[in-house]
């Protein structure tokens, strides 16, 4: 008959497995950090081509007319997108390295997966809408669309996530009511939570 | 009560078992080389005690081609999963008598 404190590591490691074998845990909080600074950076970017001068708080009543300030913000859209998803993906190999562990395991495919169904379908959503000049839900539909990837792809990742893609959510629908404050809302979402998120993530898990 | 000592499953007594146990009740389906990755054992000791579960119908086997190369799969059976539970319980229980 085995010791009871064999019992206690049978029990252990069925949690760990289960966890390890089905969660993807080493995603870099620095990389959500960095996300935010870029996001803040292309928010103020964007501030600087249809808004300046006016202060980033006020009502925008102008709307988008030249397809060129069109095309311009979604290339700012896309660098952002680009640094961010980059950044995320050295920065997270760079840990996985350290912990010995791998960066494409069937739990971070898993991840990933379930992550961009939502998100592609958002992002076509959003380019269309802005193609047949809705313009006024395109901040508010990346947000929510954003968010309920969060939170399908949570299952697979820290709990953190899902909290981030109910803030995203939230922050969403009430962006949806004013719809002139777009990119605040924005710039809160992309830049805002993903630092303080990111702040949390190096708080508990970076090391 | 029962002597929760009797209820504890002696097929899944044995460590590695009960890991590769526990990473198929979590998952639907996991290749082989990915579960050698993460038990980190060798592929005979992975092999012998899979063989072991597929006797005991806990798990069923499914082969087939990846890109031209063969690529094998393993799935919990209900029973499996049954059986895992039962013998969780009886871990907690056994824990929780000794205390």
């Amino acid at each position: 008959m085995k010791d009871v404190s064999e019992y206690e590591k049978d029990l252990a490691s069925i949690r760990s497995m289960m966890d390890r074998s089905a969660k993807f845990i080493s995603l870099s909080g620095l990389s959500g950090i960095l996300a935010g600074v870029y996001a803040l950076g292309g928010a103020t970017a964007a501030y600087f081509l249809i808004q300046y001068p006016r202060s980033p708080f006020s009502y925008r009543t102008q709307t988008i007319s030249e397809p060129v300030t069109l095309i311009q913000l979604i290339l700012i859209a896309c660098v952002v997108l680009g640094a961010s998803v980059s950044t995320g993906l050295w920065l997270t190999q760079r840990k996985t390295l350290k912990e010995n562990t791998k960066l494409w395991t069937p739990a971070s495919k898993l991840l990933m997966q379930k992550i961009a169904i939502p998100l592609a379908t958002g992002g076509l959503f959003v380019l269309i809408m802005l193609y047949t000049g809705h313009f006024g839900l395109a901040a508010p539909a990346c947000l929510i669309f954003y968010g309920l990837a969060l939170i399908h792809g949570s299952s697979n990742t820290l709990d953190e996530i899902r909290y981030l893609g109910f803030s995203e959510i939230i922050l969403g629908l009430i962006c949806s009511l004013y719809p002139g404050y777009g990119l605040v809302f924005w710039a809160v979402g992309f830049g805002v939570l993903h630092i303080i998120y990111g702040a949390i993530l190096y708080n508990k898990y970076d090391s | 009560m029962k002597n929760p000592f009797e209820q504890l499953d002696k097929v899944l007594e044995h460590r590695v078992r009960l890991q590769i146990m526990s990473v198929l009740a979590a998952n639907d389906g996991f290749e082989f080389n990915a579960l050698k990755e993460l038990l980190n054992v060798t592929d005979g000791n992975l092999a012998s005690n899979i063989k072991a579960l597929e006797k005991e119908k806990y798990l069923v086997v499914s082969k087939s081609f990846v890109d031209r190369k063969p690529n094998t799969k393993y799935k919990i059976t209900d029973r499996g999963r049954t059986a895992f539970k039962k013998h969780i319980d009886a871990l907690e229980g056994v824990i929780k008598q000794q205390k």
